[in-house]
C-alpha cells in the first residue's frame, strides 16, 4: 500500500512539474522575467504588482550535529490581486539523507496593506493558514521554542499541524535602505498555546542610481543585506529561554529581464539553534500573467 | 420583513459610487502636498538619466504602460498613455510623488522599493518623451 502511494505521489509530482514547465512556456517566460526578493524569512511592505505572478523556489539546507543532512524547498506562487492585497501559496517538501523525500504540506497566506501612502513606517497585516506535517523543515519562520531538537526525529508525515499565523509587518525605505521588522504569532488549531517570534531585516542595493547601459553585472542589480530571526516563547512562557535564533547576510542578484537569485548563510546564535544553515532562492516574476494566457487563447 | 435595510444599503452604495467616481483619473494630482509638488529632478542636468530611466521603465513599467509608453487596455483595466497632456504638464515633483505612493484606484502600485535616484531617472525618461 505504501509503495503504491509512493508511486502515485511520484507520478503526480512528475505531472505537476510538466504542467508547471508548460505554463511557463505559454506565458512567454523569456521576455518578461524580473523579481525582487530581498529576504528569506522577513517580509517588507513591498506588495506584488496587481496581475503579476511570482514563482520562487526557496530552499534551505543544513547538517545539524548528530542528525542527517537535509534540503527543504518551498515552492512559492505569489500573485498580486490588488495594489493593497497579495496572496501566496507555498508547497513544501524536503529530502533528508538516508531517510526519504516527501511533500510536507502547504501554506496559504494573504498580505494586506491598509495604508497605501508611503510613510516612515509602513504597516502590512499578514494572515496564513498552514497544513503541514511534522517532517516540514522549510523554516520559513521560527516561533515559540522551535529549535535543534525538532530535527532529531526521523521523517514522519503522520503528525499533522494545522496552524494559523499572524504577522505585523513594519517596514521603511530610507535613502536606499529597507528596514523591516516582523512580529509573529502562531497557533496550532489543535489547542496548543499561541507561539511568538520575530524577524528583522535590512537591505540596500549596491548602487542607488542605474547606469545608462544595459548590463547584467552592474552594481544596481545586486543588493546586500542581513537578516535575524528567532522564537520568543509561548503564551505561558514568553521570553528568550529555550528559544533558537539565527542571523546572516543576504546577497541578492536581480538579473535584468531574468530571474532573481539570492543566497544567505545563516548562523545559529545559541546552543538551541542549528549551527549553520544555507539558504538559496531563485524567483521569476511574470508580468500580467493571466492577461497573457487570455491573449494566447 | 422591513424594507428599510435594503434601502439604506442601496443609498450607501450610491453614495460610495459617487465618491469613487469623483476620484477619477488625474484626481491624484490634488493629493500631492505642496512641498512634494515643488521638488525638482536632481538628474535634470544629467545627460545619461533618460537612458538609465528608460532601462528601468522597460523592466518595471512597460509591461503595463507599453514599451512605447502609449498605454494599454487589458479587459476593464486601462493603463494610461504617458505621452498625455496630464503627464506633460505634471511637475517632476508630482510624478515622483505618484511613483512613490502609487494610486490605489487606478491600480498603480507604489514603487518605493526602487531607490529614490532610480525613481528620478524614470521621471527624466518620461520628461524626455514629451
Amino acid at each position: 500500500m505504501s509503495a503504491l502511494f509512493n508511486q502515485a505521489s511520484t507520478l503526480l509530482a512528475r505531472r505537476a512539474c510538466h504542467a508547471f514547465l508548460y505554463a511557463l512556456a505559454l506565458l512567454g517566460l523569456r521576455s518578461s522575467l524580473h523579481a525582487q526578493e530581498n529576504y528569506f524569512v522577513t517580509y517588507s511592505h513591498e506588495m506584488e504588482e496587481p496581475g503579476n505572478l511570482e514563482i520562487a523556489a526557496k530552499s534551505v539546507t543544513g547538517a545539524p550535529k548528530g542528525v542527517d543532512a537535509f534540503v527543504a524547498t518551498a515552492l512559492e506562487l505569489e500573485y498580486g490581486i490588488k495594489t493593497w492585497w497579495t496572496t501566496e501559496l507555498y508547497l513544501d517538501g524536503q529530502t533528508t539523507a538516508g531517510q526519504s523525500t516527501l511533500f510536507t504540506g502547504f501554506r496559504w497566506e494573504h498580505r494586506v496593506r491598509p495604508i497605501l501612502r508611503e510613510y516612515w513606517i509602513n504597516p502590512v497585516l499578514y494572515f496564513e493558514f498552514e497544513d503541514i506535517n511534522d517532517a516540514d523543515k522549510a523554516l520559513l519562520e521560527v516561533v515559540g521554542h522551535d529549535g535543534r531538537t525538532d530535527f532529531l526525529a526521523r521523517n514522519n508525515r503522520n503528525e499533522k499541524k494545522r496552524e494559523v499565523e499572524l504577522k505585523l509587518i513594519l517596514s521603511s525605505n530610507f535613502k536606499g535602505w529597507n528596514v523591516s521588522e516582523n512580529i509573529i504569532a502562531e497557533k496550532n488549531l489543535s489547542g496548543s498555546p499561541w507561539e511568538f517570534g520575530y524577524a528583522l531585516g535590512t537591505s540596500r542595493a549596491l548602487a542607488l542610481a542605474a547606469s545608462a547601459r544595459k548590463c547584467v553585472f552592474c552594481r544596481e542589480n545586486f543588493a546586500l543585506g542581513a537578516e535575524m530571526y528567532g522564537g520568543l516563547g509561548e503564551r505561558h512562557s514568553f521570553g528568550l529561554p529555550n528559544t533558537s535564533h539565527y542571523a546572516g547576510p543576504v546577497l541578492t542578484w536581480n538579473i535584468p529581464g531574468g530571474p532573481a537569485l539570492a543566497l544567505s548563510p545563516n548562523f545559529g546564535l545559541n546552543g538551541n539553534s542549528n549551527g549553520f544553515l544555507l539558504r538559496f532562492m531563485i524567483a521569476y516574476e511574470i508580468d500580467q500573467a493571466f492577461s497573457k494566457l487570455r491573449n494566447r487563447r | 420583513m422591513s424594507m428599510r435595510g435594503p434601502k439604506y444599503v442601496l443609498l450607501i452604495l450610491a453614495l460610495g459610487g459617487t465618491i469613487f467616481a469623483g476620484a477619477g483619473d488625474g484626481q491624484w494630482l490634488r493629493k500631492v502636498p505642496a512641498k512634494d509638488r515643488a521638488r525638482t529632478d536632481p538628474f535634470a542636468a544629467d545627460p545619461d538619466a533618460p537612458a538609465a530611466g528608460g532601462k528601468i521603465f522597460a523592466e518595471h513599467c512597460a509591461p503595463c504602460h507599453g514599451a512605447d509608453a502609449e498605454g494599454k487596455q487589458e479587459g476593464k483595466h486601462i493603463r494610461p498613455n504617458l505621452h498625455s497632456e496630464r503627464v506633460r504638464q505634471a511637475t517632476p515633483g508630482e510624478l515622483f510623488w505618484l511613483l512613490t505612493n502609487g494610486s490605489q484606484k487606478n491600480g498603480m502600485p507604489s514603487w518605493s522599493r526602487l531607490p529614490e535616484a532610480q525613481r528620478w531617472q524614470v521621471i527624466s525618461f518620461l520628461k524626455s518623451l514629451q
